[in-house]
């Protein structure tokens, strides 16, 4: 199918790429992506795909705005306070780029119903603020199969990873279980710097930007992370481990649960 | 004896366990921190025992659970 001359323009900027060109353009198009959370990390990354014209983008998030969000959840505006975030955050969406279709799962992402929510798209990202649904939507795309942007912030700190089908590793390589609750600080006790969320939704925006339009080299066996106090980015080569529980070579968890979330995180 | 921790490379004592360097480098609620030592999981059961060698490359994986 051609574009259309709006469309040549729109895109004008990612169809001079070479990396992504005409035929890449068409692939993000058709792209599905699905962002769970759609707050600190997963606004940046909403509007960024939405701009870049990916053809579907599914939004999973059952909280309303409330004006703690506004300091980092910048698809949300004043105007939207109590409004559901997947409805506000579609109208920013929509109004960034008309031509792009916004799924909205106004729901708790839960073991339940998280495999027929993951299924039809082709890219996850995770835009989650407790270990629990990091650890749930990890476990269901390996079983899925499905290619993953996992990422976590806290303070003036943010990292992430890719997983991609068959080839780990996975977030739960690194991590193995959650920890107990209240071990970790959340941002809520612990703070987290606005633009945080904004450096690293915007990356984890580019891997699947970069997965959709088959192009470089995304960040499987990598876990990028960034200190903006030091403006440190490194990348930590992520050990194999064949005895991990979901993708080990004889794994126990063969379909997804739910882990105790602590109250504060919800 | 010289390792690199999260990239710099540092002086630390001949015997220096995973555990010990957790300490020696302040790390918060270390017994939630996964550390790699040359590319390899060091769990936590072992870290206690796995003594840190000359030139070992010691990474430190710290749960970050924020993003909404």
């Amino acid at each position: 199918m051609a574009f259309s001359d709006e469309q040549l323009e729109r895109y004008s900027r990612h169809i001079i790429l070479k990396e992504i060109g005409p035929r890449g353009q068409r692939k993000l198009m058709d792209g599905k992506v699905l962002i769970i959370g759609a707050g600190g990390l997963g606004s940046p990354a909403a509007m960024y795909l939405a701009a870049a014209g990916v053809g579907e983008i599914g939004l999973a998030d059952a909280d309303t705005v409330d004006l703690s969000n506004l300091q980092r959840q910048i698809i949300h505006t004043t105007a939207d306070l109590g409004k559901p975030k997947v409805e506000s955050a579609r109208e920013t969406m929509l109004e960034i780029n008309p031509e792009v279709r916004v799924d909205v799962h106004q729901t708790l992402v839960t073991a339940d119903n998280i495999m027929d929510l993951v299924e039809k798209y082709d890219f996850i990202l995770d835009g989650t603020d407790n270990f629990p649904a990091k650890f749930l939507i990890n476990d269901a795309c390996v079983l899925a199969r499905k290619p993953l942007s996992h990422a976590g912030i806290i303070r003036f700190q943010g990292q992430l990873t890719t997983y991609a089908p068959g080839r780990g590793p996975c977030y739960r390589c690194i991590f193995v279980e959650p920890p107990p609750p209240e071990a970790v600080p959340t941002c809520r006790q612990a703070g987290v710097v606005g633009a945080m969320a904004g450096v690293i939704g915007c990356l984890q925006a580019l891997e699947a930007v970069k997965y959709l339009a088959g192009t470089g080299a995304l960040l499987t066996g990598w876990l990028l992370t960034y200190d903006a106090m030091t403006m440190d980015f490194r990348k930590i080569k992520i050990p194999s481990r064949k005895n991990c529980a979901v993708c080990g070579e004889n794994p126990t968890i063969l379909k997804p649960f739910d882990y105790q979330a602590a109250v504060c995180d919800l | 004896m010289i390792v690199t921790i999260a990239g710099e490379k540092k002086e630390i004592e001949q015997g220096t366990t995973v555990s010990r360097l957790l300490v020696l480098e302040k790390v918060q609620t270390p017994e939630y921190v996964t550390v790699a030592v040359n590319e390899q999981f060091v769990d936590s059961p072992l870290k206690s025992e796995r003594v840190l060698k000359e030139g070992d490359q010691i990474e430190f994986m710290y749960f970050m659970g924020g993003g909404r």
